[in-house]
């Protein structure tokens, strides 16, 4: 197999890289740019810890190619907050205890982040319906639920 | 040297300005903005990349293993199989930093001749890269001799069922008795009796098994691990044939343990490979991996036989599990002890007989998960207490209040607990919050249960536990705490911040924990069995207040006042009942650093030391002390498609003090949550010891849209053996749900589903039968 290359920009950045036609984008990712805010959890898409952006979608990177997304511009986990300035989303899961052994959660904010950005105020139900994809065997999705609505009701009133 | 400052009125009065406050973790931003390295994210020049080849039979004889090809393949650089490695047994965490008394899970590190489950570890493979281990894992060649295998502990106990492991498959037993139990159930006026069945389950913590190693130039073996327990160093040590002082084991922030991380994971095949190879490795399970490669938690049979006067008296209890241990012993024993000395739960029942036996079939092995036995005999005591209740006309939750243990009142094996017995305040409480009960028509119905529980805190008392912490105070003011502790999700290192920040006046952002290497922190413990905050959290309280009493000495000779009469808040030393007198906390350091006052403290926390119990009569002490709490269920039913929808859940929990009440609002939520899995969604299936579910889409966690926002009631009784009077609350948050859930559908269908998970299949079958 021969490597390819791909351009495009990882949180704002602009990429050129060498990858296998095979190779994905969790693993370009992780590896290649020491991205390790993006997880791993089964590979396969059941889990939803591995989600980025890819052109402002919410995307599963272990079940996208790097190859396919030339082009495009892919924001991670590391690439939502603004210097010392974070999210409104992060800032609510912190203040909504929504963080506990934190390995569901960059794939969390940026579901919770996807989805303010196409409703600003969802309802509980549109939420908890918006992330059934994405687990999380810690907190009981109480909390990260919470947050993401505060999050929207937060960003409204500024 | 003495400068006016102002102190918030509130806050003295209340005595307490960091504990007790629903702070934010101080773990919680990285890994909010994605710079928390877990274990899987560190990775180092020339790393290897492995993976463990695991057999696809249950029972059978291993011929050959035939590892040519593979390690004939470019880029593979090590494989290793049973003929390569030491014969050594995989241990459990049960040494831990306990000197007490061992125990061998009786698992060969790589299979030898012998296989006994599906997935049993056969080979190791060390390459350049991921891909090259997996295909070097194709053209592995076992050669096996099917042998007859068992795969139910009840089939397994016959005499002509094949032997997997033990005298006749019985691997470890545990008896209670107490009282006449012949005699109270002759005073009984109804006896009841049914069997109740739970299943096997999964941890499914999000983030799989991982590790790396490298040998340094010291010649140590350090091992960069996700687990709940560093302290299998020596486990690890052991089994290569080093000294104990040769093997570092650095935890990392683990992403989810619940037990499966208890016993050893990667860490021996990451220090063989890297002896082997003399290169640093890495290690990653995949989900699947994961699933195929822990243990589970134990499937019980249960059967329940209560004696009851018809004014509601238990006059007896016998209650019989047999649990499958799968193919190698683990936990087991320890769990049979949890499980049946829990058979009774949070009643005083004067006449009881309790056997609990663990059999080995060719299952999956089982071992540590939340709750350890008493979980699965909460399914059944919780069922049973509905059931006695029904059958003689009572209201359950009236019927429980007139059999609950109360102060003063011996436990099953015999002991007075030591802290407060909320169980009637939780029930009630529990019961209560449900309200209104929503509307229902047509083919649904609507259900309630409840469902209480005790659940022992800290590690068995006959293991000696013991946890070390040392704090230090900086001359800038900041403070520094080092413990061994581990910190797998629920905010363990947090909380040491908290005590530390608590004791000696500073703010959660002033102090600094450094955890989890077992070369350079003070050995803890095991992050297990709902121990940390009880033991680590007690040993840095411990060690925080020693310094906080030799700064407050001489704090007191500067303000000339007893040293008593001086109190430290807002990183500022002063004195209580005059607090214009007060200095800076750090200017306080700097004095003590230069006249020689020894500013940090190395404190050592014991829990109580006992004997194991009786071994006829099951009595004496088990656990340090217990944590009492209910949970609450609404539900429907949806009597065509037995579809079942959980509308109000509800925990109400005495958790002693509630050092940060949104880590524990955050258990009580995650352990509903958990439970709820456990009572209607989740089963490892296994067929003739082949696991059926190897995938998140085939064992199902509750996601999002399945649960609904749980109610959570913290009650604070402050008479806990942990700091600051707190009790534990890690695996209680679980226990009691799948009962309430299981209760609430018999409410619901007027038909018992005693055996989980209750599926909408077995739900229809069930009403089928009762038409
Ligand atoms: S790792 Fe991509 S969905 Fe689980
Ligand atoms: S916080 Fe642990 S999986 Fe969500």
């Amino acid at each position: 197999m021969k490597r390819q290359t791909v351009r495009f920009t990882i949180n704002g950045e602009a990429r050129e890289l060498a990858v296998y036609p095979n190779d994905l984008l969790l693993n370009v990712l992780r590896d290649q740019e020491s991205l390790t805010g993006t997880k791993y959890g089964c590979g396969i898409g059941e889990c939803g810890a591995c989600t980025v952006q890819v052109d402002g979608a919410p995307t599963l990177s272990c079940l996208k190619l790097a190859v396919s997304v030339d082009g495009c511009k892919v924001v991670t986990i590391e690439g939502l907050a603004k210097g010392n300035q974070l999210d409104p989303v992060q800032e609510a899961f912190l203040d909504n205890s929504a963080v506990q052994c934190g390995f569901c959660t960059p794939g969390m904010v940026m579901m919770g982040r996807a989805l303010l950005d196409e409703k600003p105020r969802p309802t509980e139900q549109e939420v908890r319906d918006h992330m059934r994809g994405s687990l999380c065997r810690c907190t009981g999705y109480a909390s990260i639920v919470r947050a993401i609505m505060v999050a929207g009701e937060k960003a409204e009133l500024s | 040297m003495s400068t006016t400052v102002k102190i918030p009125a509130t806050h003295l009065e209340t005595g307490s300005r960091q504990v007790g406050r629903p702070l934010e973790r101080i773990d919680a931003k990285g890994k909010a903005v994605g710079s928390t390295r877990y274990a899987g994210d560190y990775v180092m020049p020339d790393m290897l990349h492995a993976k463990v080849l695991r057999s696809t039979v249950a029972s059978a004889n291993l011929r050959r293993l035939d590892v040519t090809k593979a390690r004939a393949l470019p880029g593979v650089v090590c494989v290793l199989t049973g003929a390569d490695v030491p014969k050594h047994m995989v241990s459990t965490d049960i040494p831990g930093q306990t000197g007490s008394w061992g125990q061998n899970t009786g698992q060969p590190i790589l299979v030898h001749d012998r296989v006994r489950y599906f997935g049993e570890p056969l080979a190791l493979i060390a390459s350049e890269s991921r891909d090259i281990a997996e295909r070097a894992m194709t053209l592995i060649e076992p050669e096996y001799e099917p042998l007859p295998g068992v795969f139910d502990p009840i089939e397994a106990l016959k005499p002509e069922a094949p032997l997997v492991q033990g005298v006749g498959n019985v691997v470890a037993s545990q008896m209670v008795r107490k009282g006449d139990v012949k005699h109270g159930f002759e005073t009984a006026d109804v006896i009841v009796e049914r069997v109740y069945r739970t299943q096997f389950i999964e941890h499914a913590f999000l983030e799989p098994e991982v590790g790396l190693s490298w040998i340094d130039e010291n010649d140590v073996i350090n091992i960069h691990v996700s687990t709940q327990v560093i302290e299998h160093f020596r486990v690890v040590a052991d089994a290569v044939g080093l000294p104990y002082n040769r093997v570092r084991i650095r935890g990392a922030l683990v992403g989810g343990g619940f037990g499966g991380k208890e016993d050893v994971t990667v860490e021996i095949y990451l220090a063989l490979l890297a002896l082997a190879t003399r290169r640093p490795v890495r290690l990653e399970y995949t989900r699947e991996d994961s699933f195929v490669g822990h243990g589970k938690r134990h499937p019980f049979v249960m059967t329940y036989r209560t004696g009851v006067k018809n004014d509601g008296t238990i006059t007896a209890l016998e209650a019989k599990f047999i649990a499958d241990a799968g193919a190698y012993v683990f936990l087991s024993p320890s769990v049979m002890v949890y499980a049946a000395t829990a058979a009774p739960g949070p009643y005083k029942i004067d006449n009881l007989i309790a056997d609990a036996k663990a059999v080995a079939t060719n299952n999956m092995y089982t071992s540590a998960f939340r709750g350890f036995g008493a979980a699965q005999a909460c399914v059944a005591y919780e069922q049973q207490m509905d059931e006695v209740a029904k059958a003689i006309g009572m209201d359950p939750v009236k019927f429980r209040r007139k059999n609950y243990m109360r102060a003063g009142d011996r436990t099953a094996t015999g002991v007075v607990v030591p802290s407060a017995i909320w169980t009637e305040q939780c029930v009630d409480q529990a019961w209560t919050a449900l309200g209104e009960p929503v509307e229902v028509s047509g083919p649904i119905k609507i259900g309630r249960g409840v469902a209480a529980c005790l659940q022992g805190y800290g590690r068995l008392t006959s293991l000696h536990d013991t946890s070390e912490g040392w704090v230090g105070v900086e001359r800038d003011g900041t403070v520094t705490v080092r413990s061994g502790v581990t910190d797998i999700g629920a905010g363990q290192v947090s909380a040491l911040a908290q005590i530390a920040a608590e004791v000696l006046g500073v703010t959660l952002q002033d102090v600094a924990v450094y955890n989890s290497d077992s070369a350079v922190t003070p050995l803890a413990g095991t992050t297990t069995a709902t121990r940390a905050l009880y033991m680590t959290g007690n040993a840095i309280r411990q060690a925080a207040e020693a310094v906080r009493r030799r700064l407050a000495q001489r704090a007191a000779k500067a303000f000339n006042v007893p040293p008593d009469d001086i109190d430290m808040a807002f990183s500022k030393v002063f004195v209580a009942d005059d607090p214009a007198q007060s200095m800076a906390f750090r200017d306080l350091v700097r004095i003590c650093a230069a006249e020689g006052i020894h500013c940090s403290e190395l404190a050592m926390f014991c829990a109580p030391f006992t004997e194991k119990l009786n071994p006829e009569t099951g009595q004496g002490q088990v656990h340090p002390d217990f944590s009492y709490g209910a949970h609450a269920i609404e539900l429907t039913v949806d009597t065509e498609t037995g579809e079942i929808t959980v509308i109000k859940s509800v925990g109400a929990h005495d958790v002693g003090r509630a050092i940060n009440p949104a880590a524990v609002e955050g258990q009580i939520e995650g352990g509903a949550v958990q439970g709820q899995g456990y009572a209607l969604s989740e089963e490892m299936i296994y067929k003739e010891g082949r696991l059926m579910t190897p995938s998140l889409s085939e064992y199902l966690i509750p996601t999002a849209m399945d649960v609904p926002q749980v109610k959570c009631i913290i009650l604070e009784s402050g008479s806990g053996l942990g700091p600051f009077g707190a009790k534990g609350i890690g695996e209680a948050a679980l226990t009691p749900v799948a009962a309430a859930i299981a209760n609430a559908v018999a409410d619901a269908i007027g038909v018992r589903i005693a055996e989980l998970p209750i599926t909408p299949e077995k739900v229809v079958n069930a009403l089928r039968e009762k038409e």
